[in-house]
C-alpha cells in the first residue's frame, strides 16, 4: 500500500559555506577570545592570551552573558568585524 | 482554505441531491425557474440526471459544492460578476420568492417550508478526500512512501521518531487535528530552536498527529510550544545542556477534565493518553522542526525518560488549597499551561510524620537532595504533595503559602556543610561562603507546590529544576489559546 504523509520537518536544506581563510601567522593578528561564562573559562583563556601575546598577536577578550543561550547577534557581529580569528572557551 | 473556486455564471444557481426529500419536493419549482430562465444552473451532487432538466450540471465530484462551502441542499445562490452576493438555505416559498424577486413560485399544493438535508460536500467521511483533492490549504511537503516500504519503518528511517512508533501524519489526520484549534494552519507561533525556524500551527499539527494526540489536545501543545520557545524559558539552553532536563508541563483549568488528563493515582506514570502524547508532541516538534536531536545539539549526558515528554495536571478538585494557576492570578475558569525546566520526578517518602511542622522539615530534607545536597540556590523545584501528606497540613489549618514558607525555611543550609571539601567531598561552594547560611531554593518562587496523586501513600514527589533565572530558564504560566 502506498501512503502519503506530510513532512514533519522544517524542510530546509543546510546552506553550504566555505570555511573562512585560515590566518597564516599570529604576528600582528587580532585574536578574539570568547568566554561563554562557564566556571574557570577565564583561567583557561588567561593562559591562552599570554601564549598568543608571546607570539605577537593582539588579543581582545569577549564574554557571553550566559552559556545557556546563543551569543547575542551584536556580540557576534563585533567579533566578526574586529578580529582575524576567534577562540571560544567551551564548557567547564 | 486557499483553493481556487470554480467560477459560477451570473444569476441564480442551486445545489441539490436526489437523496433529499426537499429537493424532490421542489422539482416543480426548479422546472418553473428553468423554463422562465431565472435559474442558470442546478448543481446535482449524487445523480447527474436529477432533475432531468437542460440546466442540470453534474457535480457528483462535489468540487463546486465543496469549494463554495455548500452545507445544506437545497441552497440557492445569487451570483454577480462571478461573486456570490447572497444565499438562502433550505426551501421556504416566501424566502425564495423574495430572494428571486418573483411573485408566483411553485404549485399551490407544495408545502411552503422544508429545511432540506446536509450537503454531501460536508459529509465527514468525504472530508479528507475532498480536502486532498480540492485544496487543503496545507503547505507541508507531501512525502510518498514506496509501495514496498512499511510506513512505520519508513518514518523511523527518516529520523522523525523519538524511538517510539509514530502515527502516520496523513493529510486527513492533520486536517482532523487542525479542527482542534481556531488558529489558522499558517499562523506562526514561535521561532523554534536550535535551528530558529518559524513554527507554524500546521507543523505542530503534523507532529501532534505523529505523537498520538487527539485534536482537542492541540491548543495545549501549541501554547506549550509558544512558551517553551520564548526567550525567557530558553528551550535552546534546556536542549543543549548536558543535564537531564526538558520542559515539564502542567495544566490547570477546566480543559484538564475535558481532555481527560489524570491528576490522581499514577499521575506521573503511564496509561493516560493526554499525559503520554502532549509532552511528546512538544518534544517531537522541537526535534523535527527545530532540529534538536539527541547526540547533536541535545548534549544530555544521561537524559531522562521524562524527555520523551512530561505533561500532567493538578488535582484542583481534591486540593485543600486553590490551584497553582489561581495563585498566579488566573481564574478557575481559565485554562493554563505552566512550563518548568525540570528533570524526572522522584518520590519523597515520609510515613511517620504526624504534625505539619515535622512533615515540612521532612519534605525540605527530600528537596535538599535535588541535584546535589551541597549545591544551593541555582535550582528551583516542584513539589507535588500527595493527598495523605496534604491532609496533615490541611487538618492543621496550614495554608499553601505557609507550607511553602516553612519548607523553604527548613531547607536553609549551614554553609560550613556546603563548602568545597566539607564532608570529604570536593563538590560545593567556594570557601568565601563559609560561616553563614544559604537557602536551598530561591526565597521568592523557588518552590512550586502542586497537589496531586492517588489517595493512598504517605508520599510526595519532587521535580528538580535546572539553572533558574536569567542565566538559565525562567518558568512560565500562560493561558491556553483555543
Amino acid at each position: 500500500m502506498t501512503t502519503s504523509v506530510l513532512d514533519p520537518t522544517n524542510e530546509q536544506t543546510p546552506e553550504h559555506r566555505e570555511r573562512a581563510q585560515r590566518i597564516s601567522s599570529l604576528q600582528g593578528a587580532t585574536i578574539g577570545l570568547l568566554d561563554i561564562s562557564k566556571p574557570r573559562g577565564d583561567v583557561f583563556l588567561d593562559t591562552i592570551q599570554s601564549l598568543l601575546e608571546k607570539k605577537g598577536a593582539t588579543v581582545l577578550r569577549y564574554i557571553k552573558p550566559t552559556f545557556t543561550k546563543p551569543a547575542p547577534v551584536d556580540l557576534r557581529h563585533e567579533i566578526s568585524t574586529t578580529c582575524d580569528a576567534v577562540i571560544e572557551a567551551l564548557a567547564d | 482554505m486557499g483553493n481556487s473556486q470554480p467560477k459560477l455564471a451570473d444569476g441564480f444557481v442551486v445545489f441539490v441531491k436526489r437523496d433529499c426529500p426537499t429537493c424532490e419536493l421542489i422539482i416543480p419549482v426548479l422546472e418553473q425557474l428553468c423554463e422562465s430562465k431565472i435559474l442558470r444552473t442546478i448543481f446535482t451532487q449524487d445523480d447527474a440526471s436529477f432533475p432531468e432538466l437542460p440546466i442540470t450540471s453534474d457535480d457528483t465530484s462535489l468540487e463546486v459544492s465543496f469549494s463554495h462551502r455548500i452545507e445544506t441542499v437545497p441552497t440557492l445562490l445569487k451570483i454577480q460578476d462571478g461573486i456570490e452576493l447572497d444565499r438562502t438555505v433550505g426551501w421556504s416559498q416566501d424566502t425564495w420568492k423574495a430572494f428571486l424577486d418573483i411573485e408566483d413560485l411553485g404549485p399551490e399544493n407544495i408545502p411552503s417550508y422544508s429545511p432540506g438535508c446536509g450537503s454531501l460536500s460536508v459529509d465527514p467521511d468525504l472530508q479528507g478526500m475532498l480536502q486532498k483533492k480540492y485544496g487543503s490549504g496545507l503547505v507541508s511537503r507531501e512525502v510518498t512512501f514506496a509501495s514496498a516500504e512499511d510506513e512505520f519503518e519508513a518514518m523511523y528511517d527518516r529520523g522523525w521518531s523519538d524511538g517510539l512508533p509514530l502515527i502516520p501524519p496523513t493529510i486527513e489526520r492533520v486536517q482532523a487535528m487542525l479542527e482542534g484549534t481556531k488558529r489558522k494552519p499558517d499562523d506562526i507561533i514561535a521561532l523554534v530552536p536550535p535551528d530558529l525556524v518559524d513554527l507554524t500551527v500546521e507543523k505542530v499539527a503534523v507532529n501532534a498527529v505523529m505523537a498520538g494526540c487527539k485534536p482537542e489536545y492541540l491548543p495545549v501543545v501549541i501554547t506549550a510550544l509558544e512558551t517553551a520557545c520564548g526567550d525567557e524559558f530558553n528551550m535552546h539552553g534546556l536542549l543543549a545542556t548536558t543535564m537531564p532536563v526538558g520542559p515539564v508541563i502542567f495544566v490547570n483549568g477546566p480543559i484538564r477534565k475535558s481532555i481527560n488528563m489524570n491528576s490522581g493515582m499514577n499521575l506521573l506514570g503511564q496509561g493516560n493518553r493526554a499525559y503520554s502524547t502532549i509532552g511528546r508532541a512538544v518534544q517531537l516538534t522541537i526535534r523535527n522542526v527545530g532540529g534538536g536531536r539527541p547526540g547533536e545539539v541535545d548534549r544530555a549526558t544521561h537524559g531522562s525518560p521524562a524527555k520523551y515528554g512530561l505533561c500532567f495536571a493538578e488535582d484542583e478538585e481534591g486540593s485543600p488549597w486553590q490551584s497553582y494557576a489561581q495563585d498566579q492570578g488566573f481564574s478557575s475558569e481559565q485554562n493554563t499551561v505552566t512550563l518548568f525546566p525540570g528533570e524526572g520526578p522522584r518520590m519523597i517518602v515520609d510515613q511517620l510524620s504526624r504534625s505539619p511542622d515535622e512533615l515540612a522539615r521532612s519534605l525540605a530534607m527530600g528537596i535538599i537532595g535535588n541535584v546535589h545536597p551541597k549545591l544551593v540556590m541555582g535550582f528551583d523545584a516542584i513539589l507535588i504533595i500527595g493527598p495523605e501528606h496534604a491532609s496533615r497540613f490541611a487538618e492543621a489549618g496550614w495554608t499553601k503559602e505557609q507550607v511553602n514558607e516553612e519548607i523553604l525555611n527548613h531547607s536553609i543550609r549551614e554553609t560550613d556543610e556546603l563548602i568545597r571539601g566539607a564532608n570529604g567531598i570536593s563538590e560545593g561552594l567556594p570557601e568565601v561562603f563559609a560561616g553563614s547560611t544559604l537557602p536551598k531554593l530561591r526565597p521568592n518562587g523557588g518552590l512550586i507546590i502542586l497537589y496531586g496523586g492517588g489517595a493512598a501513600g504517605l508520599f510526595s514527589a519532587t521535580i528538580g529544576g535546572w539553572l533558574s533565572g536569567d542565566k538559565g530558564s525562567i518558568y512560565q504560566t500562560r493561558e491556553i489559546t483555543l
